[in-house]
């Protein structure tokens, strides 16, 4: 048996709702975009339902810790194909067994999911680490990203609590859109503009200082390296080349 | 004008990179005054140097002027380099505007001693207040103790920094007599000893009083320069251990000494720095940080020095054959930290998932156990039965085959002699 899901956290908590209303044995959950039917399995298409879905996360929320609760979130954000299977078979898999399951890391299932949480907090902490804010003429801090996984939901309050007296926007170009910070609130926005000007704004919409300011940073990590001790394998594994586009130190020029 | 300040970031940053750390952890500072900047608990690197260390703050001298003449110093008085100093101002609009773009956790605030140490440690201060006070900056700041500096001043100063430092330099006393015969450890003591007395004041009385103020909430670390002068390993880590239970020190960082003078007292120029002795003297810190390691059990008078070719946990672990192999299933949770292959994540998972049933062997690969290394130390569900039992040479050469070292290249620890 397959369920097809369209991907929404609320089709997933449903897709658990109706496994356990109807009790079919073994499933798969599939998505929707991909999933391809064949003539020997049966499928079921979930039709969203917000109130199954919230009985499904109360009733999560009772068994798991905050923590854990935290590492379902950011293992769904993750986006893998493969983690809404995962997700789906390890909520039934916390249901069907008493409190504390979720400590058996020799169950695949556990195992997954922490995993995948895992890679979605480092990008999430790369992305905190890694933006670059360009100061535009319109007194905006300015960044634009294409993070692996969906972590804007994730590095908000960060950005927020930190940045408490500038306007910002971090704007995610693979998934089209972003955060916009009007030194009250952060908004959720989306831009109709070309994707170059998204990646990087053109010289004429920054401020004057910008571009001091990118060379005095330049200048500082080109000194505050100790060439004798140069270890580029190092350096790599630290940062790896896919985020060099967002550093300014890294940046020709 | 953006010229000459070019011009000095690049000296006064140049001068500082030697103070290996760049920590920003262990601060909870909140933005509560809709200022810009807070803490973050584990610190966050914002990018990484060449060399493959992290750069999480701006770490600037105040100046390079310096009035002692310290061999180990770039800015000892008698070396012939250029000179700059930044006015207050400067460090200031530096430090907003590179952590208004998120280039930065903070600042790492130190400084050539010049005129003397009050008048030097009072204009530290001056940057510091004017960023907590005239900026609203709630970031992280790092400041170097002045060795010498009034009590006033440091305890002000405490006020304001997140982190304090200052360093010992030299492991031992001899060693540092030897190159900078102006300095003495007690120098370095008395200031710890104060601001380490102050913190535990303040934190006694923020039971009682709920608005006290915060106190170098990410405590002192210190510094010490390994390589130049002929200190053993255990020297080092003795006198870490001791700094870390006296001064409850946050960290002690170890420098491998890079070559820049012609001292004869010291290593020649272009003599590659000791990197590996370096890595390998981080590796026991982190034993006795984290793994429960007596500094003793690792170095002793039979082994005043760490193995080169292999960590000091597996080294250890060879030494002490009589404690393996080690049950997965029934050991406690301090004897799994001490199986080779296996570290403080991977055992707190054992730890949980044997609850649920006897662990096997593809389940400790999953959780992430180095089972090639460990395999010669354990026993798990279905570890095959052995009849011999390997000598610790066997089971050395063993996982010598089949690991490499990532510093094959570089494991020229001889001195070059002639150049």
């Amino acid at each position: 048996m397959i369920y097809v899901f369209d991907g929404s956290l609320e089709g997933l908590l449903t897709a658990v709702f109706e496994w356990f209303e109807r009790k079919p044995g073994q499933v798969t959950l599939s998505l929707e975009k991909i999933y391809q039917p064949d003539a020997f399995t049966e499928s079921l298409a979930i039709q969203n339902d917000r109130a199954k879905a919230d009985r499904v996360w109360l009733g999560l929320q009772k068994k798991l810790s905050k923590e854990w609760m935290r590492k379902f979130y950011c293992a769904y954000l993750s986006e893998i194909p493969e983690i809404f299977n995962s997700l789906f078979l390890f909520t039934i898999y916390i249901f069907q067994n008493p409190a504390g399951a979720e400590k058996n890391y020799g169950n695949e299932h556990v195992l997954t999911l922490s995993k995948a949480a895992r890679s979605v907090e480092r990008e999430k902490h790369r992305m905190e680490a890694f933006i670059r804010f360009q100061h535009t003429t319109e007194g905006i801090y300015y960044c634009g990203i294409d993070p692996d996984f969906n972590v804007l939901p994730l590095i908000l309050n960060h950005f927020k609590n930190r940045y408490a007296d500038q306007k910002w926007i971090i704007y995610d170009l693979k998934r089209h859109y972003g955060l916009f910070y009007d030194l009250n609130i952060v908004e959720e926005i989306t831009m109709d503009i070309n994707t170059q000007a998204l990646k990087q704004p053109a010289p004429h919409q920054l401020n004057e200082k910008e571009e001091l300011y990118a060379h005095l940073w330049k200048d500082y990590f080109k000194s505050t390296n100790i060439v004798s001790r140069k270890n580029t394998k190092l350096h790599i594994r630290h940062v790896p080349k896919r985020y060099w586009k967002y550093l300014t130190e890294k940046q020709i020029g | 004008m953006s010229e000459r300040l070019r011009e000095k970031l690049s000296i006064l940053a140049d001068a500082a990179k030697y103070d290996v750390s760049c920590s920003s952890s262990g601060s909870d500072r909140k933005n509560t005054n809709k200022g810009v900047g807070n803490g973050h608990h584990s610190g966050i690197c914002h990018t990484y140097t060449e060399d493959g260390r992290c750069v999480s703050l701006l770490k600037i001298l105040l100046t390079n002027h310096c009035i002692f003449d310290c061999a180990y110093c770039v800015s000892r008085k008698s070396n012939d380099i250029q000179r700059a100093a930044f006015t207050v101002d400067e460090v200031v609009e530096l430090t907003m505007n590179f952590y208004r773009r998120n280039f930065i956790e903070g600042l790492f605030l130190s400084s050539g001693i010049f005129k003397n140490a009050d008048y030097t440690m009072e204009r530290l201060l001056r940057v510091v207040k004017k960023l907590r006070l005239e900026q609203n900056y709630n970031g992280y700041i790092h400041l170097k103790t002045i060795p010498g500096a009034s009590d006033e001043l440091i305890h002000e100063a405490g006020l304001y920094a997140d982190r304090m430092s200052i360093n010992l330099e030299m492991p031992t006393e001899t060693g540092l007599k030897l190159l900078a015969p102006d300095k003495s450890h007690k120098d370095v003591i008395k200031p710890l000893g104060f601001v380490q007395n102050q913190i535990v004041q303040f934190k006694e009385e923020k039971k009682l009083i709920k608005s006290v103020p915060k106190f170098v909430p990410a405590g002192q670390s210190t510094q010490m320069v390994v390589g130049a002068t002929p200190e053993t390993d255990k020297e080092i880590m003795y006198t870490a251990d001791a700094f870390y239970k006296n001064f409850a020190l946050r960290r002690v960082y170890y420098s491998g000494y890079i070559p820049i003078s012609n001292d004869t007292r010291m290593p020649v120029l272009g003599t590659q720095p000791p990197l590996l002795r370096e890595n390998r003297l981080y590796q026991t810190d982190w034993l006795m940080r984290f793994y429960g390691f007596k500094v003793q059990e690792i170095l002793n008078d039979a082994n005043p020095h760490l193995d080169i070719d292999i960590d000091p946990k597996l080294s250890w672990a060879l030494r002490n054959l009589q404690h393996f192999p080690v049950d997965i299933n029934t050991a406690p949770y301090r004897m799994i930290l001490r199986i080779p292959g296996i570290g403080v994540t991977s055992a707190q998972k054992i730890v949980q998932a044997r609850q649920f049933g006897k662990l096997h062997i593809y389940q400790l690969k999953n959780i992430g156990v180095a089972y090639s290394r460990a395999k010669h130390f354990i026993k798990c569900a279905d570890t095959p039965f052995q009849m011999k039992d390997f000598q610790a040479t066997q089971i050395k050469a063993f996982i010598l085959a089949e690991s490499q070292s990532k510093y094959l290249k570089t494991a020229t620890n001889q001195l070059i002699l002639f150049k």
